[in-house]
């Protein structure tokens, strides 16, 4: 299914005047997911920026249906509405959880394990700007090698959790990463996973010039150069079956990826970073994408051995 | 927005909210920087339409861009992913 941007709808269900920061990633991905899944959806939110986003009590900036619940319950409240959608007889909407990194990675994993493996039919989608941004930047298990947050002023020590590859090995019908820089990948990979019964797992990364301490101006190219560096491959896992989508099934060959010094450059975050943790950093990207070669090659015989274990 | 209660009586049990624009009131006051569109430049290529963070961007009829003053915060990737360099940030007191 071909999707341009033209043909995005003009209806917006992300409405102005909305409390999200001057150049806000989660933003961006809000109003795509609302481009890929019109207003037949219901948001299920747990504390993030998110939150923030819809403004103060009485108003909100959503025209949808959205709950918000606790910090760590997304996946199963959702559960409970999938539940009540299927009592009451209704089969249109769609029910999005949708987390923050913190709330997925940290607080939410077990709920959300739980959901996947009870085949909650819903889609999950983990928005990640690789911190607390809500709260002031703290760091989350999803924050990067060498990146300050203000509980890690000199940089964090440790690597990204990869929460995709964990939700794949749930054996779920469909795991992607996407971007909003990528705004047709983004689309057409919500309206594949809305069309799939089972728990379906997306994980975006949405920079946050506030966290990341960049310009508020380079919020898409910031996404791209994550792409383009190798940073953040764009992937799905269709019953198991490992496929690198454009612009990243390109970038296999590591001549044809961004020094991940090009990223670096442009954010305050990584301002203390020294070339040995650089060095260490492009050592990570390359072995990981060694390991998505091998997975892309070996993934036609990974996929009739899916499900039958 | 004239579905939001008024008074207490109005409200319903539990705390619920309706979609308002512009519930943080006019953003736009929060600009520095201004976008401006050279409309000779543009192509109706509608890339700042949907980068837009705030949806400050309406996509007119023919696919041109018109920017809603009231609520662009002026984070300034519009001018910043132009393919033709058509929107330029101006700061806000200048002309």
């Amino acid at each position: 299914m071909m999707v341009t941007v033209k043909e995005f709808s003009k209806e917006e269900y992300l409405l102005k005047g909305h409390a999200a920061c001057a150049g806000c990633g989660p933003a961006i991905s809000l109003r795509l997911l609302f481009k890929a899944l019109g207003n037949k959806i219901f948001l299920v939110v747990p504390a993030c920026c998110t939150t923030v986003i819809q403004g103060p009590y009485p108003y909100t900036s959503f025209s949808v249906p959205l709950q918000n619940v606790l910090f760590e319950s997304t996946a199963a409240a959702a559960s409970g509405i999938v539940a009540a959608l299927h009592q009451r007889n209704v089969k249109d909407i769609t029910v999005v959880g949708w987390a923050g990194d913190g709330g997925t990675v940290d607080i939410g994993i077990q709920a959300l394990s739980g959901a996947a493996e009870r085949e909650t039919d819903f889609i999950y989608i983990c928005y990640d700007n690789e911190a607390y941004g809500n709260t002031g930047m703290q760091r989350s298990g999803a924050t990067p090698y060498g990146a300050w947050t203000t509980t890690t002023p000199s940089g964090k020590r440790e690597r990204k959790k990869d929460m995709p590859l964990i939700m794949a090995a749930h054996k779920i019908p469909y795991v992607a990463t996407a971007c909003p820089s990528y705004p047709i990948d983004f689309v057409s990979k919500l309206r594949k996973a809305k069309e799939i019964k089972g728990t379906k797992y997306i994980h975006i990364l949405a920079p946050c010039p506030t966290g990341w301490r960049y310009d508020t101006g380079k919020t898409v190219e910031l996404g791209r150069l994550a792409v383009q560096t190798g940073l953040w491959a764009l992937y799905e896992i269709e019953n198991g079956k490992f496929k690198l989508n454009p612009p990243s099934d390109r970038l296999i060959d590591k001549a044809k990826r961004k020094s991940v010094k090009e990223y670096f450059a442009l954010q305050g975050r990584f301002r203390n970073l020294t070339e040995e943790d650089i060095d260490r950093i492009q050592k990570g990207v390359d072995e990981d994408w060694e390991n998505y070669r091998a997975q892309t090659s070996c993934s036609a015989s990974d996929a009739t051995l899916h499900g039958k274990i | 927005m004239s579905r939001v209660p008024k008074t207490r009586k109005e409200m319903p049990l539990t705390p619920l909210s309706f979609p308002t624009v512009g519930s943080m009131g006019k953003t736009g006051t929060w600009r520095t920087f201004r976008p401006e569109v050279d409309y000779s430049k543009c192509t109706r290529c509608t890339l700042c339409w949907i980068y837009c963070p705030d949806a400050a961007i309406i996509r007119q009829a023919d696919d041109s861009p018109k920017i809603d003053y009231d609520y662009c915060k002026g984070c300034g990737i519009c001018a910043n992913e132009c393919p033709v360099k058509a929107i330029t940030m101006c700061r806000e007191e200048e002309e």
